[in-house]
């Protein structure tokens, strides 16, 4: 990338714009990331401190007491199971079936392909809508199952398209040997053209991971099963205006019940697996592999 | 059941044919079935896909007949009876459909005046900035928010603005002065938080297109107009705008075929007794009384209404940009 274009602006003003163009945009990071140092913080600090100070990035004393609360609940432990389950399995269904729906969408000699592309392509412009996919879902059985939080959203238009136009990039050569050596189509597919997949497997899968990590809606319009939350309608929950936290937990009053606390450290739990996986996303879609998707 | 909808696509193919097969030969209904049976593992392989988009696709689609009968669970999409505009004629004669044209419109307006060219113009700073390793750390900051969801936002959002302790409520009392109100349930607020969000969430990573779009340019446009004389400001208007320009067109068309999206979690998730009135949306008033009070009929028509406006508005911008001479969408 030849992003550093070699200049020699010698106006005043010129150095001006560079100097405040640093300016605006490293204070567009600081806005972006001092909320979440803040809730970080937060989630290590006194109910009193919370209460007191009204910014801080540091806590003035470490205490680990909502994270303690927290994890003694079955309410928690079982939200953050659960969400862990649902996402690892969601995410292999969503991705051995995307992949194996582009790869014969990327075979252009297949008839019957066209039709087929147009019945996704339509998808994207026009769809049935909420209430009558939530019909279906009902229609199903599976109000209240955690395959609701999986099969509607099993396969991603976008990214399916996306992951065809990647197949169709693929030398043909290659597949053509292995034809001649005596594999069959699917034979094709997964000895030679997934392992040379395998960076969009990989970004594909944490794409659709984080989509149904944070997936909100679907728990909310499918699941009335308070045993079967996710750690997002928890979230949701634990801070809601008005939210009755100690309740919800199955806390006595009594107890000693780090109210404030708590919502911080809900939201750091929930938000650091994708943290974790950020680094990871990054290095894949800064290659420009979602450009793709506009133009299809 | 639903895949044999689908001519073509299913291989259930008994007789055994010759293999040969040419794409002259496709009239022929023994050839064309030679065709399938060559190719069963790639129908194979696509009929799982298939199947779901039929299922959780097209099965709502003909679900939205609803939408013109009094839909009855137990006698399910075929059987409940025909009312025929009777929803329709509820909806454009109610007071539901006003409140929620202007309070999604103006939700629409304020993200296009403010959110929309909020990535352009970050997009051009950061083009500008000439140490790579600074614009390589502001790209990774700016474009996380993306990947939490609205849920974090929004509970982010309110213990910000939380009236006991919130940094920003303290804020924006300090600004505005008066008695101090729990910012995020007021009424008036509600609209400039909602832009807020949507600024702080989706700027950094809506700059990835026109980043890309702006590292394709070629480096010897820009040598040309520095030795004809041309300031920065020169390139900027000759050179980079131009050069982003379809890119911007393309944003805008997938803009205008979301307008009457507003997202579904983050309204509902900012939504609060207070606030309701300006507020609701399409999709929450349609989640309220469809899920919430059963109306399932009434609510998908509403959500037919907005669906059909949400198509004219993407063909019709899509139109437009090819008269203006722009490459489109499709």
């Amino acid at each position: 990338m030849a992003l550093v274009k070699v200049r020699h602006y010698d106006s005043a003003g010129s150095r001006v714009f560079d100097i405040l163009n640093v300016v605006i945009l490293l204070s567009l990071a600081a806005i972006t990331i001092l909320p979440l140092l803040y809730i970080l913080a937060g989630s290590f600090a006194s109910e009193a401190e919370i209460d007191s100070r009204p910014f801080f990035l540091w806590p003035e004393k470490v205490v680990t007491d909502a994270y303690d609360f927290m994890f003694a609940t079955d309410t928690f432990v079982r939200a953050l199971l659960t969400t862990v389950c649902v996402t690892l399995v969601g995410t292999l269904i969503q991705v051995a079936l995307t992949l194996t729906m582009a790869y014969p969408l990327a075979k252009r000699h297949l008839p019957g392909r066209v039709l087929v592309l147009n019945l996704i392509i339509f998808t994207l412009v026009f769809s049935g809508g909420m209430i009558p996919t939530y019909l279906v879902v009902r229609e199903l059985g599976l109000l209240d199952s955690y395959w609701a939080l999986i099969l509607p959203l099993a396969i991603n238009p976008f990214y399916l398209l996306i992951v065809k136009s990647f197949f169709q990039e693929l030398p043909e050569a290659l597949e053509e040997a292995a034809r001649i050596d005596g594999c069959n189509e699917f034979g094709v597919f997964w000895r030679i053209v997934l392992p040379l997949s395998k960076p969009v497997i990989a970004t594909f899968s944490l794409f659709y991971a984080v989509g149904i990590w944070n997936d909100y809606m679907s728990p909310l319009l499918y699941i009335n099963d308070e045993q079967k939350w996710t750690l997002q309608v928890l979230v949701r929950q634990l801070t809601a205006p008005n939210a009755d936290s100690a309740n919800m937990l199955g806390q006595q009053s009594t107890v000693f019940f780090p109210e404030q606390g708590l919502k911080f450290a809900v939201i750091v739990l929930a938000t650091l697996p994708i943290l974790l996986v950020y680094p990871f996303l990054q290095r894949h879609f800064a290659k420009g592999v979602l450009i793709g998707s506009v133009k299809e | 059941m639903a895949t044999d909808l689908v001519p073509g696509v299913a291989p259930d193919l008994p007789k055994p044919t010759p293999p040969a097969a040419s794409p002259s030969a496709r009239k022929n209904p023994a050839r064309r079935l030679a065709l399938l049976l060559r190719h069963r593992w790639l129908y194979l392989m696509l009929l799982p896909g298939v199947a779901y988009f039929l299922v959780f696709k097209y099965w709502p689609m003909y679900g939205l007949s609803i939408a013109f009968k009094d839909y009855v669970p137990f006698l399910g999409y075929s059987g409940s009876p025909w009312v025929g505009l009777k929803h329709f004629e509820a909806l454009f004669t109610g007071p539901d459909l006003g409140r929620l044209l202007g309070n999604t419109l103006i939700l629409a307006l304020l993200t296009v005046v403010f959110v929309f060219p909020a990535p352009i113009v970050v997009a051009l700073l950061l083009n500008e900035l000439r140490v790579r390793v600074v614009r390589r750390s502001i790209q990774s900051l700016i474009y996380i928010p993306h990947f939490l969801s609205w849920t974090i936002v929004a509970s982010l959002t309110y213990l910000l603005f939380s009236a006991d302790f919130g940094v920003l409520a303290n804020a924006i009392h300090d600004l505005v002065g008066g008695q101090r109100t729990d910012y995020v349930a007021q009424e008036e607020w509600f609209r400039p938080i909602v832009i807020l969000q949507l600024l702080w969430k989706q700027t950094g990573w809506g700059t990835i297109i026109y980043l890309a779009a702006l590292a394709s340019v070629d480096t010897q446009l820009y040598e040309a107009a520095r030795v004809d004389g041309a300031g920065r400001w020169r390139q900027l208007w000759h050179i980079t705008l131009p050069s982003i320009r379809p890119a911007i067109v393309v944003m805008a068309i997938l803009t205008s075929g979301n307008l009457m999206d507003s997202g579904f979690e983050q309204i509902w998730l900012m939504t609060t007794s207070l606030n309701r009135p300006v507020a609701e949306v399409f999709d929450t008033y349609v989640y309220y009384i469809g899920i919430t009070q059963g109306a399932f009929s009434y609510s998908t028509a509403l959500g037919l209404f907005k669906g059909v406006i949400g198509v004219v508005l993407i063909v019709g911008s899509n139109w437009l940009a090819k008269r203006l001479g722009q490459r489109g969408l499709y």
